[in-house]
């Protein structure tokens, strides 16, 4: 199976791998998927406190190449992004941006899952401020 | 090095021997003929060329010619054991015992008869890939008419105990059929030496042409029939009918008498450079040969490279080398290689592994290349890796609870 270019791109010259301290209070840390799968992503994400903006981004991913670019892709599109706006991010547009062959669509639908798991964790830690801020 | 590229993936196919080309070509044209013509010379140097070929490869078996029926491949040879043993001798019983590791012409065909009134047993193997003797033999009854075991397996190159089982199937007189896909050729493989019965083969997995490959049936003690599954002009003495792949066979022939030859030689060359492969790797921490390494094809390996998965590894060297991965990512199904999952490997270590096959052509410089190129292909993948950082970090891995999805 042939992979689009930017598949290969964001495989071997991955966006933000790494690793965020998950005990702060502002990092989010999202883990889905099983090694019996052949699939697993944590993406962690670090919000700015004041602004609700995440300002920085981080993966790592066991998986195939569609996998690791969809981490990878993920990533570069949370960073700059608030956290509401995060939540809006749809499997499909990585589908679309990385032309993923039917096969991998599971794929972005993992790193849909990784972006949302790490909201809720950092939301669950920070429950009241983000609630205040959606509000104001 | 740009633009080089290197072939570890001789259980697909393997490159056909120049010697073989070289004596193909003249029965495609100067020599072209039917060689079921028998009233002029065209027919005749045909069939003369077939019975030459049929000679070279009942020589490579230590068989008689007359029990080579010439096919298009292994998977119709499978078919035709298995379907046209199973019609043949359906007065005798409808039950057969095969194993869960064997290759899908086996399984898929054995499913087929299922469906029409077949019984099949599928044997489990043991975690070296072996089967149990005691099981198989346990497992035959009065309407037990055939044992298909495979030679050797394409996936891990696991060789069986051909001859205990060949033994057992004596004792019980029922007929042994085998695929010998990956062991023909590579290593000795005599038929009546060991009890089998039947047994299948192709070309392209010998230095042969793709298109091509026989089945072997025992003619004496005991005789074997098999109802043919192709019906036509009655070719192969009835069992196969279709105007044969003269030049096909030649090329077949001509892999057969190489093979014999030079099938020692070969052999040690190649599981000295599959040790150094695989001493290579074990310079990485957390790395598992799968299957018996006693009882193995010389020139493959099976590995796994624990918190890593196959194809995305593949992916970091795919463009210079070329091998399979027990991954199975890239079909439609999750699912991992059905023969690791049999050794009880955990899916997790299915996912993570790739099958090494060397061949005729595989150089020492190839495998140097690759080790260090796919050491660094793992180091890559670890880099990346959520799991290796967690393991790195002491996290028991069987204690999460992962959202399989």
């Amino acid at each position: 199976m042939a992979y689009s270019n930017k598949v290969i791109d964001h495989f071997h010259n991955p966006r933000n791998v790494g690793t965020l301290d998950k005990a702060k209070k502002n990092v989010g840390t999202g883990l889905v998927g099983a090694p019996e799968c052949g699939d697993v992503m944590r993406l962690q994400i670090e919000v700015d406190e004041a602004t609700g903006v995440i300002q920085d981004a981080k993966f790592k991913t066991f998986g195939c190449g569609s996998a690791i670019a969809s981490s990878s892709l993920a990533t570069e599109w949370l960073k700059g992004k608030s956290v509401d706006d995060a939540l809006k991010i749809d499997n499909m547009d990585i589908v679309e941006e990385l032309a993923l062959p039917p096969v991998k669509i599971h794929c972005s639908v993992l790193a849909e899952d990784a972006i949302k798991a790490a909201i809720a964790d950092y939301k669950s830690k920070n429950g009241v401020s983000v609630e205040a801020q959606a509000l104001a | 090095m740009a633009g080089r590229k290197i072939y570890l993936d001789n259980n697909a196919t393997t490159p056909c021997d120049p010697r073989v080309v070289e004596a193909m070509v003249p029965y495609f044209f100067e020599h072209h003929g039917n060689a079921a013509s028998r009233n002029h010379p065209f027919g005749w140097e045909a069939e003369e060329a077939v019975d030459y070929a049929r000679e070279q490869v009942a020589k490579l078996l230590d068989a008689d010619e007359k029990e080579i029926i010439f096919t298009s491949g292994a998977t119709e040879s499978d078919n035709l054991a298995i379907k046209g043993v199973y019609e043949m001798y359906s007065r005798k019983g409808n039950h057969i015992i095969t194993v869960k590791t064997e290759h899908k012409a086996v399984l898929d065909t054995c499913n087929k008869l299922e469906k029409h009134g077949a019984e099949v047993t599928y044997l489990d193997v043991k975690s070296d890939g072996m089967i149990d003797l005691e099981e198989l033999e346990a497992a035959i009854k009065p309407n037990t008419i055939m044992v298909s075991v495979m030679w050797a397996n394409n996936e891990t190159g696991v060789i069986q105990p051909m001859k205990e089982i060949g033994a057992i199937c004596e004792k019980h007189g029922v007929l042994f059929f085998s695929d010998a896909t990956q062991a023909v050729g590579k290593i000795k493989t005599h038929p009546r030496e060991v009890g089998v019965h039947l047994m299948a083969f192709t070309g392209h997995k010998m230095y042969g042409p793709k298109g091509v490959g026989a089945l072997y049936v025992s003619r004496k003690n005991p005789r074997v029939k098999v109802t043919a599954q192709m019906d036509g002009g009655g070719h192969e003495r009835g069992m196969r009918s279709g105007t044969l792949n003269v030049p096909g066979i030649v090329g077949f022939g001509k892999a057969a008498e190489i093979a014999m030859n030079e099938m020692e030689q070969d052999a040690a060359r190649l599981s000295s450079l599959r040790d150094k492969l695989e001493k290579g790797f074990f310079e990485l921490e957390e790395v598992y040969i799968n299957g018996n390494v006693n009882s193995r094809m010389p020139h493959v390996t099976n590995i796994s490279f624990k918190h890593v998965e196959g194809e995305g590894l593949m992916m970091t060297f795919n463009q210079e080398i070329a091998l399979s991965s027990g991954s199975a990512c890239t079909s439609a199904s999750l699912e991992p290689s059905y023969v690791l999952v049999a050794l009880g490997l955990g899916d997790d270590l299915a996912h993570s592994s790739l099958r090494f096959s060397l061949g005729r052509f595989t150089t020492e410089e190839d495998v140097n290349y690759a080790i260090e190129a796919i050491k660094k292909g793992v180091n890559h993948m670890r880099d990346l890796s959520p799991i290796w950082e967690m393991y790195k970090e002491g996290v028991d891995l069987s204690k999460i609870e992962w959202a399989a999805h």
